[in-house]
């Protein structure tokens, strides 16, 4: 798959009422792969924290017996992130305003991971 | 934990922040000859000095590749390992240009390192003294200062 083909995957995600960007990231490095992103997103720092977070949230599940997570949902005081593992290698990450429709969001990233597929 | 050794104590901040942000193992801050101002995780000196004669040769090659294709010189050269990673990274101080060498595992990434070492050069920019004035460099000077520097890293 082109690097456009990926962002293409993605622009889904951002046209989503209240997603300010959208990224794959590769896993194992936190480096973009490919993102569409308002400006004032640092991309790389998201990328690169978003990876560790969901390394480090699926090794706390994994050690409490319930799997590796799906879903990954951190909502902060101005803003909520997403992300959604997709496969061995790949992470979604989406950036989202507070009151964002995140079964709507979720639900786009779950097609752009079956579109990655 | 393992700890963090500085030559100069103005380093000493700016690279313990790094470490704990990075979660790296091991780090190295030197010149481009391989004079190491600050270190952590290291517990041998002998390990240093390798690392740092390594690192400093690395550097020096690449640099020499990035001349043959006319390019300025490579800011960064990452190596992944199955297990670990290496980072070398190049940046620049009121006194010179500097080299870092960062080893990190499973528990960081090279998006992280990388992150986390634009911070480490600005802290370190903000911190480091202005340069002093050139000594004249003896070869007595230059193994007086060695010693003088691995006495500080490893406080024999």
């Amino acid at each position: 798959m082109s690097s456009a083909a990926y962002r293409r995957v993605i622009e889904a995600i951002t046209r989503v009422r209240g997603v300010r960007g959208a990224m794959l990231v590769a896993a194992a490095d936190g480096l973009i792969v490919a993102d569409a992103l308002m400006e004032g997103i640092r991309g790389n720092a998201v990328a690169a924290l978003a990876a560790s977070l969901v390394k480090r949230v699926g090794n706390a599940s994994e050690a409490s017996g319930v799997g590796r997570p799906h879903f990954v949902q951190l909502r902060g005081t101005e803003g909520m992130l997403l992300t959604l593992p997709t496969g061995e290698e790949l992470l979604l990450v989406a950036v989202a305003d507070p009151d964002v429709n995140v079964g709507l969001v979720r639900l786009e990233m779950l097609r752009a991971a079956e579109g990655l597929a | 934990m393992k700890p963090t050794r500085v030559v100069e104590p103005w380093a000493a901040p700016p690279l313990e922040r790094f470490v704990a942000e990075s979660a790296a193992r091991l780090v190295l801050l030197m010149s481009p000859s391989g004079q190491v101002f600050a270190q952590h995780g290291f517990t041998r000196a002998v390990d240093v000095m390798s690392a740092a004669a390594l690192g400093a040769g690395i550097v020096a090659s690449t640099g020499e590749m990035a001349r043959m294709v006319e390019e300025p010189s490579f800011a960064a050269l990452n190596h992944q390992g199955a297990h670990h990673g290496i980072f070398l990274g190049s940046f620049t101080l009121p006194r010179g240009p500097m080299l870092a060498l960062v080893v990190y595992g499973p528990d960081s990434s090279v998006g992280l390192v990388q992150l986390f070492f634009e911070e480490l050069v600005r802290d370190l920019v903000q911190s480091a003294p202005a340069p002093a004035p050139a000594r004249p460099a003896l070869a007595a000077d230059f193994e007086n200062d060695l010693n003088e520097s691995l006495a500080t890293l490893f406080r024999t």
